[in-house]
């Protein structure tokens, strides 16, 4: 496969695409850790919902 | 299963932490499957090998607009309907959406400058999804600015909702003023005049790009979701004795 005279236009384009859709990924990865970090560490000092059931259970 | 039971937050993150895996993994294969149909697409015959900057740059342009449509629903969900995650989804949506239409410009100014030999032309379109990615930004302002997520929420959706106005402008600016940017040669009366090389890894790319905003979106309304819980223990921490 042979881009032509354009090739580095054509390249930064999907390099830059691939770039970013992988920082929205990681970006939500850590996030959802710090949050579960931070609910853990609430529940291990004593603050837990009215309903009694962990906030940080998911099913 | 019932639109009733995803309102409820538990049953929300109960019922993604199924699904989230499966369409994590249909995107993967749709993108594997997008990315070698665009690899072995065709040169066209006018713009060569840059034809192929279009597999990413039109499925990013739009979804740039979805996401807003998306929102704008979220908005309503929020202001007519009071539905408990509404403001979730349209918060969780606003940087994603900001993301794909970053992604739609840039590509598309990669794309301008050896086919227009400019990289911007302040014409309408250029100019209208410009303005749409302000309108990003700054609703991601508005979100952070204001402490209170109810009253973020219906500050935001308003916003929202008046920045839907621009999307008709966005679609139909090639038609109404003289753009550098081409007319619509996908989603236009008539057909898409586009050859079958062209349009089915188009096509296949949008349903791979669809497919990782679902799965973004539906991840980062479940973080959103968690993020509040924090909030409201740390609310009822502050309103209580430490407990030692």
């Amino acid at each position: 496969m042979t881009l032509g005279p354009y090739e580095s236009f054509i390249v930064t384009s999907y390099v830059l695409v691939a770039a970013v859709v992988a920082l929205l990924i990681v970006w939500i990865a850590v996030d959802y850790r710090r949050q579960k970090a931070r609910l853990r560490d609430l529940e291990a000092r004593g603050v837990t919902r009215r309903s009694g059931r962990s906030a940080s259970d998911m099913s | 299963m019932t639109l009733l039971d995803l309102a409820n937050p538990t049953r929300f993150l109960s019922l993604t932490a199924k699904v989230l895996p499966w369409l994590a993994g249909a995107t993967a294969v749709l993108l594997a499957i997008g990315l070698y149909q665009s690899a072995m697409a065709p040169d066209d015959y006018q713009q060569g090998a840059t034809v192929k900057i279009m597999f990413i740059h039109v499925p990013n342009a739009w979804l740039a607009m979805f996401v807003w449509g998306v929102m704008s629903i979220a908005a309503l969900g929020t202001l007519v309907w009071r539905h408990p995650l509404a403001d979730v989804a349209a918060k969780a949506a606003a940087p994603i959406g900001a993301a794909f239409t970053f992604l739609a410009l840039v590509t598309g100014s990669l794309w301008g400058r050896p086919m227009w030999g400019t990289y911007w032309e302040w014409d309408a379109r250029l100019t209208s999804v410009l303005i749409l990615f302000l309108m990003y930004l700054g609703l991601m302002a508005l979100w952070r600015a204001v402490e209170d997520p109810s009253r973020a929420a219906r500050a935001a959706a308003i916003l929202t909702l008046v920045g839907a106005i621009n999307l008709p402008i966005i679609k139909f600016s090639v038609d109404w003023w003289n753009t550098l940017h081409q007319p619509a040669s996908v989603m236009r009366m008539g057909g898409s005049t586009l050859d079958k090389a062209f349009l089915i890894p188009l096509l296949v790319m949008a349903i791979a790009f669809s497919f990782l905003f679902v799965t973004l979106h539906i991840a980062a309304m479940r973080n959103e979701i968690l993020r509040r819980r924090v909030r409201s223990l740390q609310m009822m921490q502050a309103g209580k004795p430490a407990a030692s």
